[in-house]
C-alpha cells in the first residue's frame, strides 16, 4: 500500500508540474489557435531567473522560504515580460498569415531562446539550492512525500482555482472567454483583443515559471535544455484533457503524471513514455478533441 | 599598369605558396562535442590536440611537414557526427581524433573506414567499436565499457560484499552498454541482479524509479549513463533517506557530477582511468593547459592528449599517412604518454591503460580500488 501511495504521490506531483506548463499551452491555444512551442523555453527561463534571483537575494541573508518566495516572484514577473515580448515580436505580425507561418515562428523562438540562454548563461547543469527544509509536520509521511512536493501540489491547486476564478467571474476574464469564441464579434463589441491577447500570454508564462522555480528547487539542477522534454510533456497533457480547456489542461497533466508513475513502478520504467504517448492515442481515438474539449465545428 | 601586375603576381605568389601549404600539412582532424549539454566531455580533447600539435610543430612537425587542426562540432549527436565526419574526409584529413561520444563514434566511423582513415577516440568506450572486428580502423586510448562493468561488479561483490544488486540504465549506447555487461557479470558471478531498468533521458523527475530501487531491497545500484541523471537519480535516494550504494561510470566521474549533487554526491563510486595525473609527463601536461587557458582541464584531456601524440607519432614513424603504414606503426610500437607507456593490440584497444575505482569524499574523487 505505501508502495501505491509514494507512487501516487510522485505521479501527482509530476502531474502538477505538467499541468501548469498545459496551462499556457492550452489558453494560448483556445483565444488564438496558435501553439506556442517557446512555452517549455519560458519555463526554463523561469527557473534560470529564479536561481540568479536567489543568489543575488541571499547575499541579503534571507531565509530558504523568504528566498523562494521572492525568487519565485522575480521569475515570474521576468517570465511574463518574455511572455509578452514573444507574442509582440513573433506571432502579432503574423496573426493574419496562415496557421502554419505562426508555428513555425514559434518552433524558431524555442530554439532562439534555448540557444539564448546556452550562450547568454551556460551549457554546464548548475545546482539548483534546495530553498525549504523539510516541514516538520511532514516529517511522519516524508517517505511517501516531501515537502517539495507537498509546495508543487499545493501552488498548482491554488493556481487552478485562481485562474478559474478568474476566467469565470472577472471582466477580463469574460473579454478572454469572448475572444475565444469569436474574435471578430469580440472586436465589434469594443473588447481590445491586443489586450487580452497579452493578458494571455503575460498569466501562461507566469505559470510557467512557477512550474520551472518549483521543480528546480525539488530536482535540484537546471540547464538550457529542461523546457524542450518538459514542453513536449505539457503539450501532450493539454492535448490529453482537450487543448483549449482550463480544467482539461490540469485534468491531462495529473492523468499523464500518473501513467508515468505507475507505468514505471508496476511495469517498467523503459515503457514510461510508450505508456504516456499510448494513452493519448488511446484517448484521441475515442475522443478527438481530448478528454474535456469540445468538438467544435470547422469555421467555413 | 606595371604596377597592378605587379600587385597581380603578388597575390599569385601569396595565394599559390598558401595552397602548397596547406597540401603539404598533415592535417590532424579533431570532430566532437563542443557545444551543447556534453561539451565539457570535447572541449578538453580540443584543447589538447591543439597543445600537442603547437608542441610539434614547434619542434618542425611530423615527416618535416606541420601539422594543422580540423576541428569540428559534432555535439555529441549522431546525425551531426555524420556529416563532420563527411565534411572531414572531403577536407582530405589524414588522421582523425575522436569523436567523443560512443553513438556520435559509431555513427561517423563507415565514412573514416571508407575513405581509408585512421582514427583514435580518447573517449568512445562502446566494446563493438573494438571487438566487432567492424571498424579496423579505430584505436582508442581508453578502455572499453566491459572493462568497467567487470570491475564495478568485482568491487560491489567482492569489496562492497554487497548481494543484491540494481542495475539502471539510460537507454543511450554507452549507459546501456555498460548496464548489459554489469548485468552479465552479476549473473556469472551467481549473485542476483535485482532489477534492470532503462530510465529517460532528461525527464522531469526520477521518483518512480527511486521508489522501485527501494521496494526491489538492492543494496547497491550500479548505473550507467552520464551525470545529469545520476546526480537526480543519487540526490532523489538521498532524500528519501535511503542509504543505497550507488556506483557508477566515467559518465559519472566528472566534476560537475558533484558540482550539481552537492552534498548528495558524497560516497558515491565511479569508475574512471587510473590516475596518471602524477606522473611526470601529465604533470607537464595539465601545466601546459593551466598556462595557456588558464583553468585545470576537463574529462579525457590526458586521453586525448595520449591520443594526439600516438597518432602523429605513429605518422612520423611510418613516414606516410597511408591507412596501413600508420596501423602498422600503432601496433608495434610503444609510445611515452601522459596515460604512461601504451601500444594498440590487434583490435585498436590500448595496452597498458586501465580502470580504477573513486569515491566521492570530501567533495573529491578519491582512488579507492583498482
Amino acid at each position: 500500500m505505501d508502495y501505491f501511495l509514494e507512487l501516487f504521490f510522485g505521479g501527482l506531483t509530476r502531474g502538477s508540474i505538467y499541468a501548469l506548463i498545459a496551462l499556457g499551452y492550452t489558453m494560448v491555444y483556445g483565444i488564438i489557435e496558435l501553439i506556442n512551442f517557446a512555452h517549455g523555453e519560458i519555463y526554463m527561463i523561469g527557473a534560470f531567473t529564479a536561481l540568479i534571483a536567489a543568489s543575488a537575494l541571499s547575499l541579503l541573508g534571507l531565509n530558504g522560504p523568504a528566498l523562494l518566495i521572492l525568487a519565485g516572484l522575480i521569475a515570474v514577473i521576468y517570465s511574463a515580460a518574455y511572455g509578452y515580448t514573444i507574442e509582440k515580436v513573433a506571432y502579432k505580425p503574423l496573426r493574419k498569415a496562415q496557421r502554419l507561418s505562426p508555428l513555425i515562428s514559434a518552433i524558431g523562438m524555442s530554439i532562439f531562446l534555448q540557444n539564448y540562454v546556452l550562450l547568454a548563461q551556460t551549457s554546464d547543469f548548475l545546482s539548483f539550492p534546495t530553498l525549504v527544509d523539510e516541514f516538520a509536520f511532514m516529517e511522519p509521511v516524508s517517505h511517501i512525500m516531501r515537502s517539495s512536493e507537498l509546495l508543487i501540489v499545493a501552488t498548482t491547486l491554488v493556481s487552478t482555482v485562481l485562474l478559474t476564478l478568474f476566467i469565470k467571474f472577472s471582466r477580463m476574464g469574460k473579454a478572454m472567454r469572448a475572444t475565444a469564441q469569436d474574435k471578430t464579434m469580440a472586436m465589434l463589441l469594443g473588447i481590445n483583443i491586443n489586450r487580452v491577447i497579452s493578458v494571455t500570454f503575460i498569466i501562461g508564462s507566469g505559470l510557467a515559471a512557477i512550474g520551472g522555480v518549483l521543480i528546480s528547487n525539488h530536482i535540484g539542477q537546471i540547464n538550457f535544455y529542461i523546457g524542450f522534454i518538459a514542453g513536449i510533456k505539457a503539450f501532450t497533457a493539454a492535448v490529453l484533457g482537450g487543448i483549449g480547456s482550463v480544467p482539461g489542461a490540469v485534468l491531462g497533466g495529473l492523468i499523464l503524471g500518473w501513467t508515468e508513475s505507475f507505468a514505471t513502478g508496476y511495469v517498467s520504467s523503459d515503457y514510461e513514455d510508450v505508456f504516456a504517448f499510448g494513452l493519448l492515442v488511446f484517448i484521441l481515438i475515442f475522443r478527438p478533441a481530448g478528454i474535456l474539449g469540445r468538438s467544435t465545428k470547422d469555421k467555413v | 599598369m606595371k604596377r597592378i601586375i605587379c600587385i597581380l603576381t603578388g597575390a599569385c605568389f601569396v595565394l599559390f605558396s598558401g595552397a602548397a601549404m596547406a597540401e603539404d600539412a598533415v592535417k590532424l582532424g579533431v570532430p566532437g562535442a563542443h557545444s551543447g549539454d556534453l561539451a565539457s566531455y570535447g572541449l578538453p580533447s580540443a584543447h589538447a590536440a591543439k597543445l600537442v600539435v603547437d608542441d610539434i610543430n614547434a619542434r618542425g612537425g611530423v615527416m618535416g611537414k606541420k601539422v594543422v587542426i580540423l576541428q569540428e562540432d559534432d555535439q555529441c549527436k549522431p546525425e551531426v557526427a555524420a556529416n563532420v565526419g563527411t565534411k572531414l574526409v572531403s577536407e582530405k584529413v589524414d588522421v582523425v581524433l575522436g569523436h567523443i561520444c560512443s553513438g556520435a563514434t559509431k555513427a561517423a566511423m563507415n565514412i573514416y573506414k571508407d575513405s581509408g582513415i585512421i582514427t583514435m577516440s580518447p573517449s568512445a568506450t562502446n566494446v563493438e567499436l573494438t571487438k566487432s572486428g567492424d571498424y579496423p580502423n579505430f584505436f582508442r586510448t581508453i578502455s572499453p565499457d566491459d572493462a568497467q562493468a567487470l570491475l564495478q561488479v568485482d568491487f560491489a561483490l567482492n569489496t562492497l560484499k554487497v548481494e543484491k544488486i540494481a542495475v539502471i540504465h539510460d537507454k543511450g549506447d554507452y549507459g546501456k552498454g555498460i548496464a548489459e555487461f554489469a548485468y552479465g557479470f552479476i549473473e556469472e558471478r551467481g549473485a542476483k541482479p535485482v532489477l534492470f531498468e532503462g530510465i529517460t533521458p532528461g525527464a522531469v523527475d526520477y521518483s518512480a524509479v527511486v521508489q522501485k530501487i527501494k521496494r526491489s531491497g538492492a543494496e547497491a545500484v550500479i548505473y550507467g549513463g552520464y551525470h545529469p541523471e545520476a546526480a537526480k537519480i543519487v540526490s532523489g535516494m538521498k532524500k528519501k533517506k535511503m542509504d543505497t550504494i550507488f556506483i557508477s561510470d566515467d559518465g559519472v566521474r566528472d566534476e560537475t557530477f558533484i558540482k550539481v549533487a552537492g552534498k548528495y554526491a558524497e560516497g558515491v563510486y565511479a569508475t574512471g582511468p587510473i590516475d596518471t595525473t602524477k606522473s611526470p609527463m601529465a604533470v607537464a601536461a595539465i601545466e601546459q593547459h593551466k598556462k595557456v587557458y588558464g583553468a585545470e582541464p576537463g574529462a579525457f584531456y590526458l586521453n586525448a592528449y595520449a591520443a594526439a601524440l600516438c597518432l602523429l607519432q605513429a605518422v612520423d614513424k611510418a613516414g606516410s599517412t597511408e591507412f596501413d603504414a600508420i596501423a602498422e606503426a600503432l601496433r608495434t610500437n610503444w609510445f611515452e604518454t601522459p596515460l604512461g607507456s601504451i601500444s594498440f593490440d590487434e583490435k585498436g584497444d590500448a595496452k597498458g591503460i586501465g580502470f580504477a575505482v573513486y569515491q566521492v569524499q570530501n567533495g573529491q574523487y578519491v582512488e579507492v580500488g583498482q
